[in-house]
């Protein structure tokens, strides 16, 4: 009834209203697709469908955290958190995984194959601007799945009243090794699936390359203990990205990353967060390449 | 001026696509034609500052294409020729998206992208998956995604291209209602003539990366000295008895041209139809076509 003048005639159409409200500049718009990026990694705004995924996941991997601590709540003897915080990324390492290559390709093959990166390059952001957006975004996607369950480990582990010092250096030991995690699968989920627009094929290709080199670290590092090849056991983690990010962490310092072996401090463990920056510098650049050639027509 | 450039050239390596091309484009809808290969989409990318020129300048809006890319982009839209609509996002969260990657603050680009869907025609659909839709309403969704951020000019590649005559003719008049109603001045490209003469003002012709010929609208398809006159009845009847009355014509088909100096003439067409008992059933000044600016010059009628 508002829309009726006082004639009685309904007004159908109130023609084309020009825009001169604010604009946002391209750092802004940067934002926006950062946001954009990091919602859709969960299925955020999208339908109920593609958020089943990412939810499984993210319960996936807080559930251990929520049983460690109902464990030390309700077992007094426990004095420290089982695992330690920082090894906590390497035993979900299969939902991370499975996030990885379900999401990225979500994020960013879906641009290449049903050719929307035209009409971003057609519009302020340079082709830098868009890649880091994506990258920022998803990273920081996989930062809150690793994070979350760390927080609700040492949330649990304050509550039953662990030693507080200990607990909180060990969580934000952990956070700095959740950040690293995030920047490395990030960077290797979103160049395969920048390699494969086809989405089937970029979910199963990121899963594989992950798991596998996964596997391929635990049998070398076994083995080369097993036959007592020292260096070759300290070099084995490099091979997975979980692994490495662990290894770097070790090297870094903390206390109980999981695969660090005697002596790997000492002259090869430089090597682990080397590589880990060179993964995340050579993933980004190569990203950048990749969308430097999609042509606008 | 909205585009203007002066000795545009574009070469990559041996080839060059675009060659001291002189083009100035005013308001209203201009056509850039040339066949596949002339290079319309070299020009594009030049004019939204993707493509560096070899040599010339080229400015959009005012802008330097080489210096201030980013700001045209925020300022023109782009509707590219090819699909560009992921099947699983409805219209509205596409092009709100887009409205967003555009500059727009978040709750101006839901305001927009609803007023922009309707303007061009579409409705109930704009919330269900873009999959399921025609073509012809693909290419809506492409011209919304375009306009949603109410740019000063727009650029469209062959949104014609794939069209059935029916959604080519529904496209055209999205296109001409774009220039009219929303104010929104348009460079449309097409490697076909004919269909552009009907909407647009202007016109630019290349070939080979050189420009052919440049117009407006208003030279091209001035009122020319040319009546049409149909008949509801027998022309050849008529025919003799307007020769006879001294007036220049040639008859094409059923339509006689004649050519008629002074409103006297077209008194003496009335009154030989009213004579001869004809239904008259057109009598109607010719304009100039542009598709004549292509041929050969023809004779006096």
């Amino acid at each position: 009834m508002t829309e009726q003048t006082r004639a009685g005639t309904v007004i159908h159409d109130i023609g084309y209203r020009h825009y001169d409200g604010p604009r946002l500049t391209t750092r802004q718009i940067e934002r926006a697709l950062f946001t954009e990026t990091v919602r859709a990694a969960f299925g955020w705004g999208r339908s109920a469908r593609s958020k089943v995924m990412p939810l499984l996941l993210l319960a996936s991997t807080c559930l251990p955290a929520l049983i460690i601590c109902i464990v030390i709540s309700v077992v007094p003897l426990v004095d420290e958190v089982p695992g330690g915080y920082p090894s906590y990324p390497f035993s979900v390492q299969v939902a991370l995984a499975v996030f990885v290559g379900s999401q990225a390709p979500a994020v960013i093959s879906k641009d290449l194959r049903f050719r929307v990166a035209p009409l971003y390059f057609s519009r302020p952001l340079s082709r830098t601007q868009y890649v880091r957006a994506r990258y920022a975004g998803m990273a920081v996607a996989l930062f809150v799945l690793i994070a979350l369950p760390l927080t609700i480990l040492v949330v649990g582990a304050l509550l039953a009243e662990l030693p507080w010092r200990e607990q909180v250096t060990a969580y934000l030991t952990a956070m700095g090794g959740a950040a690293l995690h995030a920047l490395v699968l990030a960077g290797i989920g979103l160049l395969i699936a920048a390699l494969t627009p086809r989405r089937g094929l970029g979910v199963a290709a990121i899963v594989t390359v992950l798991l596998v080199l996964s596997g391929l670290q635990a049998t070398v590092t076994a083995l080369a203990e097993e036959f007592g090849a020292s260096t070759l056991a300290d070099l084995g983690g490099l091979l997975s990205p979980f692994a490495l990010v662990d290894g770097t962490l070790g090297v870094l310092g903390a206390d109980d990353a999981s695969i660090r072996a005697p002596g790997l401090d000492e002259g090869l463990g430089v090597l682990y967060p080397l590589l880990v920056v060179l993964v995340v510098a050579g993933c980004y650049a190569l990203l950048v390449r990749r969308f430097r050639k999609v042509g606008i027509g | 001026m909205l585009i203007e450039t002066r000795g545009l050239t574009k070469r990559f390596g041996a080839v060059t696509a675009v060659e001291e091309l002189d083009v100035e484009v005013g308001a209203g809808i201009t056509g850039l034609v040339g066949a596949n290969g002339a290079g319309k989409s070299t020009v594009l990318k030049i004019l939204l500052g993707l493509l560096e020129p070899t040599a010339g300048e080229a400015r959009v809006l005012g802008l330097d294409v080489t210096t201030d890319g980013p700001e045209i982009r925020g300022r023109v839209g782009y509707m590219p020729e090819h699909d560009c609509l992921p099947p699983d996002m409805s219209a509205t969260e596409f092009v709100v998206h887009m409205g967003r990657m555009s500059g727009l603050p978040a709750a101006a680009a839901r305001e927009r992208t609803a007023d922009t869907l309707r303007h061009v025609g579409l409705y109930e659909e704009r919330y269900r998956p873009m999959g399921g839709y025609s073509t012809g309403m693909r290419q809506r969704v492409k011209l919304a995604q375009a306009i949603v951020h109410d740019p000063q000019l727009v650029l469209l590649d062959e949104p014609t291209n794939g069209l059935d005559p029916a959604g080519r003719d529904d496209m055209l008049e999205l296109v001409r209602r774009a220039s009219t109603e929303f104010g929104i001045s348009v460079l449309v490209t097409s490697h076909l003539l004919g269909e552009l003469e009907r909407v647009c003002d202007g016109l630019v012709v290349i070939d080979g990366g050189r420009l052919l010929r440049q117009s407006t609208l208003a030279a091209v398809t001035q009122e020319t000295p040319v009546v049409a006159v149909e008949v509801d009845g027998d022309v050849g009847a008529l025919l003799p008895v307007l020769v006879e009355a001294g007036l220049t014509l040639r008859a094409d088909g059923a339509t006689l041209l004649v050519r008629v100096e002074d409103d006297a003439a077209l008194d003496t067409v009335r009154d030989a139809v009213a004579r001869l008992g004809l239904g008259l059933v057109r009598l109607e000044r010719q304009r100039h076509r542009m598709t004549e600016l292509f041929e050969e010059p023809v004779g006096a009628p």
